[in-house]
């Protein structure tokens, strides 16, 4: 039992640093110990776009308008299947955060002289760290079956990288906040449920304007159909529009929401 | 009043309207074990969580390590170490890697870090089992490695909250060991909860007894057990019939009709034995089973919290 404390206290960034690094380390070997979990998640997104490319490839490709084929459909498919897959990873980490709150760990990590927020700030790199494998992971399925970019610019690329950075940062602090309220592992999976839904009622699958007139505006002002329209003008050149704005808009208030609840979660007293 | 490791002068913690803890005062030298000793739903648990910083307190005075726990928490934290009673470990990564975890932590370098590790690990029977996950531990491995992380920060006060409930005997007793060492060898102070009164006899220097969130007594096991008067011969019957003459015959002894006990009071001195078994030989008598019961702390934790329960439903 040598050593006690660092000699030198150390300063409260430094702390948050160091702390959060080790936590993330932590989450990212329990990834690695068990990787059933993500894989699972990923399976939604790789099904989704086999079945809807070789099943209903025909019939979706037509309802495209303007003669287009199984490749054009291919190519309007896979931005929206990029985000979805965020949002079902993020499912993981709602249940990763519910199940880690019901374990003791926890109660002796909020007993030690440590950075507070180093744990859900672990939680949270972790979970963008495996969104962006997830969708390099489902990228490279979309590639094997034909996708391809037209004509990106390296810049649009980067955009392209940071848009979704961004949009797994936000629902990753909304999925942190899911995870917090929810008493079990499986309620904190039925709580997260919306980040599944969402993107099957936005311009993932159809065009917004195959849409019935009442539905039109919910699918076009939800969070993703502005990310996936700005990500499908980035990749595929088509109009962006307003939707880059809005996508960042939304991406930045759900951050910043899901960042508050969690905090104020967080550091409430636990039963 | 320098050396109290812990100080709390009037703590209270109510949920709503059930006041859990309703102005309770500690204090804990330093270098002892103190046990806080309560049947279940006493408020033993809440006292831990607010005395490790958990959960903040409603009201009262309260230094851990001479440290303010109201405006210097974090200092406090650095003090202390904290076994709570459902395990505090990783279940999903190895013995080791939770040690690591802890040493990383508490800021030790890498070489530290592991060599902490493996002295723990050796030390408390864990060597073995290092690269296994913890979920795959027995419950006595399981609370070892506890108690190992939680000394990683060579912490100078460590709560302990119920750390043998749900051991075998075996483990119970190497845990009791492990916790006497840590106050002669490390000079430790130790804040113990349990309801077990023969562990609190067994580890502490001083024993509170906690009753409906308030204190019923306080003192050393010697002191508490004076509280109530002298010990009794029980005599327990197996046949009804038996113990209804009895009880006829010795209007004197106090009556257990759920177990067919009676229970004359006695100090269990071979003078006075013989003068109840006289008594009882003239007045026909004959037990199935005698037991000479000296005054413990069985008798003072039931005679504090006013419960009917029989002592042997407990044990």
């Amino acid at each position: 039992m040598s050593s006690p404390l660092a000699p030198t206290r150390p300063t409260r960034i430094s702390l948050a640093v160091r702390d959060s690094s080790t936590m993330l380390r932590r989450n990212l070997l329990h990834a690695r110990r068990y990787p059933s979990l993500t894989l699972n998640l990923l399976l939604t997104p790789v099904m989704l776009l086999l079945l809807f490319v070789y099943i209903f490839g025909d019939a979706m490709s037509a309802g495209l308008g303007g003669g287009a084929n199984r490749s054009d459909y291919i190519a309007y498919l896979v931005p929206g299947l990029l985000l979805m897959t965020i949002g079902s990873t993020t499912i993981g980490t709602a249940v990763s955060v519910s199940t880690d709150m019901t374990e003791g760990i926890i109660a002796r990590f909020r007993t030690m002289a440590i950075h507070r927020g180093s744990v859900l700030i672990g939680h949270v790199i972790g979970s963008v760290l495996q969104c962006v494998m997830s969708v390099v992971l489902v990228g490279a399925v979309a590639v094997a079956i034909g996708f391809r970019s037209t004509g990106a610019t390296p810049l649009e690329w980067i955009a392209a990288f940071g848009l979704i950075t961004l949009f797994a940062l936000a629902l990753t602090w909304i999925a942190v906040g899911m995870g917090l309220v929810s008493p079990s592992a499986e309620a904190a999976s039925n709580n997260a449920m919306p980040l599944i839904f969402l993107p099957l009622i936005s311009s993932t699958f159809v065009p917004l304007h195959s849409m019935p007139g009442w539905f039109q505006p919910i699918a076009e002002y939800q969070p993703f159909t502005p990310a996936i329209e700005t990500l499908r003008g980035l990749l595929l050149g088509t109009p962006i529009g307003h939707n880059g704005w809005l996508a960042v808009a939304w991406c930045v208030g759900l951050a910043i929401l899901g960042y508050f609840w969690s905090a104020s979660k967080f550091n409430s007293d636990p039963k | 009043m320098t050396d109290l490791a812990i100080a709390a002068n009037g703590l209270c913690k109510s949920y709503g309207d059930k006041t859990v803890l309703d102005g309770i005062d500690l204090a804990v030298p330093e270098g002892t074990i103190f046990s806080l000793l309560g049947p279940n739903g006493a408020g033993k648990t809440t006292a831990v969580k607010i005395l490790s910083t958990l959960i903040r307190a409603d009201a009262g005075d309260l230094r851990v390590g001479g440290h303010d726990l109201a405006t210097d928490a974090q200092a406090v934290r650095a003090a202390i170490g904290v076994t709570g009673q459902f395990s505090a470990v990783d279940n999903l990564i190895t013995g080791e890697e939770n040690m690591l975890l802890m040493a990383d932590l508490h800021h030790l370098s890498r070489r530290e870090g592991r060599q902490v590790t493996a002295e723990l690990l050796e030390r408390f029977d864990l060597t073995e089992a290092a690269k296994k996950p913890a979920s795959t531990y027995s419950g006595g491995m399981k609370r070892r490695l506890d108690i190992a992380m939680t000394l990683v920060g060579s912490p100078r006060i460590i709560f302990l909250d119920e750390p043998t409930t749900g051991l075998d005997p075996r483990s119970r007793h190497t845990m009791w060991q492990i916790i006497r060492d840590l106050v002669t060898g490390d000079g430790v102070t130790v804040f113990l909860t349990t309801q077990y009164l023969d562990e609190a006899d067994e580890l502490a220097h001083r024993i509170a007894v906690l009753n409906d969130g308030r204190i019923a007594a306080e003192g050393t096991a010697e002191e508490l057990k004076r509280i109530v008067p002298g010990g009794h011969v029980r005599l327990r019957f197996t046949d009804p019939a038996a113990y209804q003459s009895a009880t006829s015959a010795l209007r004197e002894a106090s009556r257990d009709d759920e177990s067919l006990a009676l229970q004359i009071p006695s100090d269990g001195s071979q003078r006075e034995l013989r003068s109840i078994l006289d008594w009882l030989d003239s007045a026909g008598v004959e037990a199935d089973e005698l037991t000479v019961h000296t005054p413990d702390l069985d008798d003072v934790f039931f005679a504090l919290t006013g419960s009917t329960q029989s002592t042997e439903a407990l044990r």
